[in-house]
């Protein structure tokens, strides 16, 4: 509202040039995606007629989607994604509302070096090869717990916490105190469900990362049988390598749909969660980053 | 309280900074850490001796940053401007969700796409092969790379991009804009006499944050798509680095190398911010 001046003298043709423009720059974002899904859901003889790319499908045909889900390589990869988001979140949460809370009271012990520990990891990031090396000391190596534990706290995140709880009053915590509620117990009890947007905000930013999450996977899990679904997408889809019957767990004589469908629907199949949790996320981010940005 | 959290930044975020000690030492991966011989800077030669390798990757890296300042870091401000003319708040609303969501697919996506699009098979030469014209090949081109790289995070983050400025011109007084019409300043004229200097401001603070970043330009983006365009037109630091360590396990000249780039990427972080304090913007470090 507040800069509709400068619109004031409507003229007519430089509105019509504004709608083009954001409509073609829509039409770019979401043209892609369409074809990316007709593309997985379109018949065999549609995807092999046009060339491999079917902007808008004949038919819906599941074919592909069957292929996939048939107990091979993209339904385990597609579990493990799941439990690595699912558990990397947790621990995430678990370990990043804690050390806020903790920063968040006034005199609690070791505040002031602890927040710097948490500022300075955002200022620097160790590299990759020390990286590599301290998680091959400990093991990790094709274990999902390296997909995990490295990046648990994000430093970021912490500091949005913090400022969060930051704004809910003392004299709440005091008067629990006074009930005779210990630290955990006010934690668990009144804080975290007095924060339950910030929570849903934080935690959906830390889902989406592990998610997405591609090179750690590349870089410590070399079984492919611990691969999650980006290393399966980049493999197959980016690599261009042939899915065989076998690998997506059926007899080796099966007929597979065009190689195109399997592909995207691989690609669906990655897209889905986001395409999901998107609009909770969409709801909040815009006022979760600038407290981030404005209070850290 | 704080213990869980502070032992997984410890361990996985600062023990590593340790780790860069076989920057000095000559690095074997199944002797224990620390038992391996100390070679000095030996590890450093390769930087100090301008190899031509790690030149080729400095050029490069560099490169994209410059490409990129000046034709990505515009798009985000050219488009919140562009949203923010609007009238109607429901088609901004609409138009800011499509444009936000590229932002939250994995880099893997977002390079599968682009390859259904301008791939050998994909919609465009598909089209071109149907009209009877010769297909480009956009993916294997070593001399379009920046521009293949530049467009990819163009489409990806320039709606994401928009959020700060978005909430910058709010924050513009309309008092000025009444003032500026009432003096006779045409909607051009109060663009660039009114928003602009309203957002000036952040405009330099970000700009110098991304030339504190000089040094890390889409690791992700370009590992997976090197082994199409060849390493020469693709090796920036990062990937030396991975390339030259992890795979063909030059250890010690790779933390080498990995260890100058982060000393001189918070060098160029603090110098940064120092310029901002002198333009008088506060807490730059926040990312």
């Amino acid at each position: 509202m507040s800069v509709q001046g400068i619109d004031d003298g409507p003229a007519t043709s430089s509105r019509v040039i504004k709608g083009v423009v954001l409509l073609v720059c829509c039409a770019v974002v979401v043209v892609p995606f369409l074809g990316v899904i007709s593309t997985s859901v379109a018949s065999q003889r549609h995807v092999t007629n046009s060339g491999g790319f079917v902007l808008w499908p004949d038919g819906l045909n599941w074919d592909a989607y069957k292929a996939i889900f048939n107990g091979g390589v993209v339904q385990r990869a597609l579990g493990i994604s799941v439990v690595v988001a699912a558990g990397g979140t947790l621990v995430s949460l678990a370990g990043s509302t804690m050390l806020a809370y903790a920063l968040s009271r006034r005199g609690s012990f070791g505040q002031r070096p602890i927040l710097l520990i948490v500022l300075f990891s955002l200022l620097f990031s160790p590299g990759l090869i020390p990286n590599y090396l301290v998680v091959k000391e400990f093991g990790l190596l094709d274990s999902l717990l390296a997909l995990i534990l490295p990046t648990a706290i994000s430093g970021f995140n912490v500091i949005v916490l913090r400022s969060f709880f930051m704004g809910i009053p003392d004299s709440v915590l005091d008067s629990a105190r006074v009930d005779g509620a210990g630290d955990f117990r006010i934690f668990w009890s009144i804080v975290l469900p007095l924060s339950k947007a910030v929570l849903a905000v934080v935690g959906l930013f830390y889902a989406v990362g592990y998610w997405n999450a591609f090179f750690n996977a590349m870089l410590y899990i070399n079984d492919t049988s611990k691969w999650p679904l980006q290393l399966v997408l980049r493999t197959y889809v980016i690599n261009n390598t042939e899915l065989s019957s076998g690998d997506l767990g059926g007899a080796a004589a099966d007929q597979l749909p065009p190689q195109e469908s399997i592909q995207m629907a691989i690609l669906v199949v990655s897209l889905v969660p986001i395409l999901i949790v998107y609009p909770f996320l969409q709801r909040h981010f815009a006022k979760g980053m600038l407290t981030g940005a404005v209070k850290g | 309280m704080a213990l869980p959290g502070l032992a997984l930044l410890l361990l996985f975020h600062y023990l590593p900074l340790l780790g860069n000690l076989i920057a000095f030492q000559e690095y074997l991966p199944f002797v224990p850490l620390g038992r391996s011989a100390w070679v000095g800077l030996d590890n450093f030669a390769v930087i100090f001796n301008g190899d031509a390798e790690f030149l080729n990757a400095l050029k490069n890296t560099l490169l994209i940053t410059l490409v990129q300042v000046v034709f990505v870091f515009p798009a985000p401000i050219a488009l919140a401007l562009l949203l923010n003319s609007l009238l109607s708040e429901r088609i901004k609303r609409v138009v800011q969700s499509v444009l936000y969501l590229p932002h939250f697919l994995s880099w893997v996506i977002v390079i599968a796409i682009f390859q259904q699009i301008l791939g050998g098979s994909g919609l465009i030469n598909n089209f071109l092969r149907s009209h009877g014209m010769g297909t480009i090949d956009f993916l294997g081109n070593p001399d379009g790379f920046i521009a293949l790289l530049s467009s990819q995070v163009i489409w990806r983050d320039t709606g994401w991009g928009t959020i700060l400025f978005l909430a910058a011109l709010t924050q513009i007084d309309p008092g000025l804009y009444e003032a500026a019409r009432v003096d006779g300043a045409s909607r051009w004229r109060q663009l660039w006499h009114v928003t602009v200097p309203g957002i000036r401001g952040l405009i330099i603070l970000l700009l110098i944050l991304r030339l504190g970043d000089s040094l890390t330009v889409g690791f992700e983006q370009i590992i997976l798509q090197q082994n199409l365009v060849g390493r020469p037109a693709s090796e920036v630091l990062d990937t030396y680095v991975y390339n030259n360590g992890v795979l063909a396990g030059q250890w010690g000249v790779s933390a080498a190398v990995g260890l100058v780039k982060g000393l001189v990427g918070v060098a160029l972080v603090i110098g940064a911010n120092k310029i901002a304090h002198i333009f008088g913007e506060a807490g730059v470090y926040q990312k």
